[in-house]
């Protein structure tokens, strides 16, 4: 894996897009189909005792799902892809890697579903937690301790849009001996690809930008490390993909680049609108010169995604603007062909306390935008008409 | 109502909007909202989706439960039972549990504090003097997999009340049809939905049913951080299976009585295990507490030579892991739905390398059993 002019390669210098068009490549179907078959089979046949076809039990493994564990591995440049039923389902997995004792340091700002996670689970289990901003490398550093097994970080981050190093946090993981975790569901492999740059583990929500239709629940994990034991989680604790859900994926997974880059290019244009609104008061958005982490998104990814955050004036536009939306839906979730705003103080971020979210800047003023592929003039005007009442 | 009606007219099998009579496949992610000041139903699929409830509201009906879940797998059902309970807590594990459910415990809840211990839960004094402070839970299957050993479910729950301890129990051999362990007083009710309820061999799913508010909630919780759900897709597939639920099983298990009875007679069989033989042990408990023997029979050949035969010449039946389906399927636990048990620990079970389990589909009889004779046969 190297890049090369900003983009991506891969192996055989078969590039991003080519990957995700075609998939794997690892085993042909011997019926030529171009699309992979759904095997909706739940056990399958052996020739005779010790004869098994590779294949035993979908729980274990199951080729539709197997194809798409191969293409987002080979798309995150990672040894072993693993698909769960959705994203916590994933993060779930990994966590489960630790012990009794262990202490992880995990990104302030962060999906609610993961800091609920963390807290009302697997603190009952004894795993320690540090919540630290990660975009301060020295703040990193100084919350490892002797337990510390892991640093968990999203990047750009849910919903403040926080950018952290990856190469810093990896490089200072290396040094301790600690594993770096990423959740790359904001930006997907076509924009960043944390692997490259020393991460150890990947994790997505697969029902987001890989799915891309607000229509599949996913979790997908891209290991370079701990493949045995992932493997294993996989199938003792069985929260694995559908064949028809992995079907789902794979399909989305052709158009990642092409919705990517219209809902990018949407993304931009939204964002400085948004920063010349009056009733907005600022912006968040990596892709705007200044955004705190612009420098560092420019250096590690080839793209800035299409999430934007906002605060409005007061928190009465909100409640008037929520109503007034048309083109754009009101509804939890983001990465879709469909554009999404969501309200992160009472929706995905409802299970963080308050005091966090005030210290992190998730106000009751804020609004997270996921920018979908409509026609740019139409969300601009639906976001004109419905905060400028 | 009988219970075949009710599979067919359970008030969820119509879609209000439209009238269809087979459940919409919702396949959506993410719901819009209308009113920022009062939230819909759904918002988000993980933590509601309206196939999924389907789904999880009949099986709540047929278990007579108060609450039902739908999980990617059995044993994601399983795991997401198993994690309401916290680091410290002590569970009972029937010894013959699914090899899956005893790496489970054995493996992850074990690493994180959550004790276990296997105990022969037909031993109701063995039970009783294996409980301690901190037992949480007791986990049974019965009949057990795969010798089909029956546990009296009224004395280990009378036991289990006493001490204020979660009766589970993994209902999958028997489906809602045969048995009703809530019914006798159980608390959770699992499923791998894989087998029966689908039927179809077709779906890796699983189902939980809750009695009580209080364990509803946990459950609930725990499906919804740890996010193990069942897609739409399955759901409706599982929705569609079970309204043959019972003319499957009606059929599957008239099979399983003829096909124990004729190779109890076979000379190359050393044992047979079937509840619906009045000589298999506990079998006037199991029909004191179930509907009927069920599909699934396991049977020794007189040596382990006859066995590896049998798997290699079996032709009809499918030689796989899983059953519940309408295809017959013969499986040979100790390389495969028992592999991961130890192998002292699987022949101090009884899992000799001699068994073979047979899960009995929708074939006609006479056919499997001229397969059996040919593949018994030198």
């Amino acid at each position: 894996m190297f890049y090369r002019g900003g983009i991506f390669m891969s192996e055989n210098c078969r590039r991003l897009e080519t990957i995700m068009v075609q998939g794997s490549r690892e085993k042909e179907d011997i019926k030529g189909a171009i699309s992979t078959p759904i095997y909706q089979s739940a056990t399958f046949k052996h020739h005779g005792l010790n004869e098994s076809t590779g294949y035993d039990y979908s729980r274990s493994e199951n080729p539709t799902r197997e194809e798409l564990e191969n293409t987002i591995a080979k798309l995150e440049g990672g040894k072993a892809g693993f698909a769960f039923s959705t994203g916590m389902a994933a993060i779930d997995a990994v966590i489960r890697l630790f012990i009794p004792k262990d202490h992880i340091i995990v990104s302030e700002d962060l999906y609610g579903g993961t800091y609920r996670l963390f807290e009302e689970i697997y603190r009952r289990y004894g795993i320690e937690t540090t919540y630290v901003d990660t975009t301060d490398i020295k703040k990193v550093e100084e919350s490892i301790k002797k337990n510390t097994k892991a640093i968990f970080i999203e990047t750009p981050s849910n919903p403040m849009m926080r950018i952290t190093d990856i190469s810093k946090i990896t490089s200072l993981a290396k040094a301790f001996k600690i594993l770096t975790i990423v959740d790359n569901t904001f930006l997907s492999p076509y924009f960043q690809r944390p692997l490259l740059l020393g991460a150890d583990i990947v994790i997505h929500s697969g029902t987001k930008f890989l799915g891309g239709h607000n229509d599949t629940l996913a979790g997908i994990i891209v290991a370079n490390k701990f493949i045995e034991e992932i493997k294993f989680m996989q199938v003792s604790t069985g929260a694995v993909l559908s064949p028809f859900d992995s079907w789902l994926i794979l399909r989305g997974i052709k158009t990642l680049a092409i919705r990517l880059e219209k809902q990018q290019k949407n993304a931009i244009k939204i964002s400085k609108w948004l920063s010349e609104c009056k009733r907005v008061k600022k912006v968040y958005y990596p892709g705007l010169k200044a955004h705190k982490g612009y420098d560092i998104s420019v250096k590690q990814t080839t793209g800035f995604g299409s999430m934007i955050s906002f605060e409005v004036n007061e928190r009465e536009i909100i409640e008037k603007s929520l109503k007034k939306f048309q083109t754009i839906y009101f509804a939890e979730s983001l990465g879709g062909v469909e554009s999404l705003i969501t309200y992160p103080y009472i929706q995905t971020h409802a299970s963080i306390p308050e005091d966090i979210r005030n210290r992190i800047g998730i106000k009751d003023t804020l609004l997270r935008l996921s920018v979908g592929i409509e026609n740019v003039k139409d969300l601009i005007e639906d976001l004109d008409r419905s905060l400028n009442l | 109502m009988d219970f075949g009606t009710k599979l067919i007219h359970n008030g969820n099998e119509i879609d209000k909007t439209t009238g269809a009579l087979s459940i919409p496949i919702y396949h959506a992610s993410t719901f819009h909202q209308f009113d920022i000041d009062n939230f819909g139903k759904y918002d988000y699929s993980r933590s509601g989706n309206p196939t999924r409830e389907a789904l999880e509201n009949t099986i709540a009906a047929l278990e007579e439960g108060d609450s039902g879940f739908a999980f990617s797998s059995g044993m994601a059902a399983i795991s997401s039972v198993l994690s309401i309970f916290s680091a410290g807590d002590h569970i009972l594990v029937c010894r013959d549990v699914y090899g899956g459910t005893y790496r489970v415990t054995s493996s992850f809840f074990k690493k994180f504090n959550v004790e276990t211990t296997f105990i022969d839960a037909t031993n109701i004094g063995e039970i009783k003097e294996r409980i301690k402070n901190n037992t949480k839970a007791i986990f049974l299957e019965s009949p057990s997999n795969p010798l089909l050993k029956i546990t009296d479910f009224r004395a280990v729950i009378e036991v289990a009340r006493k001490n204020n301890i979660v009766v589970i129990v993994d209902n999958t051999f028997m489906s809602p049809y045969l048995q009703n362990p809530i019914k006798l007083g159980a608390d959770v009710v699992v499923h791998s939905a894989t087998k029966f309820i689908g039927g179809h061999s077709d779906v890796i799913s699983g189902l939980v049913v809750v009695k009580g508010k209080e364990l509803s909630d946990k459950v609930k919780f725990v499906q919804n951080s740890f996010g193990a759900v069942l897609g739409p897709q399955d759901c409706w597939l599982l929705l569609r299976g079970l309204k043959t639920l019972k003319v499957r099983l009606d059929y599957q298990q008239k099979s399983a009585l003829k096909l124990a009875k004729w190779l109890r007679e076979q000379e190359e069989v050393a044992k047979v295990y079937y509840p619906g033989l009045l000589e298999h042990p506990g079998s006037e408990l199991h029909l004191s507490q179930a509907k009927g023997g069920g599909a699934v029979l396991s049977f020794e050949t007189k040596d382990d030579e006859t066995a590896k035969r049998f798997m290699r010449k079996v032709k009809l039946a499918a030689v796989a892991v899983s059953l519940g389906g309408v295809e017959t399927i013969v499986s040979y636990p100790a390389k495969m739905s028992h592999a991961a048990v130890p192998k002292e620990e699987r022949e101090s079970l009884g899992i000799k390398d001699s068994l073979i389990r047979v899960s009995l589909g929708l074939e006609e009889t006479e056919d499997i059993i001229k397969d059996f004779k040919n593949a018994l046969s030198i």
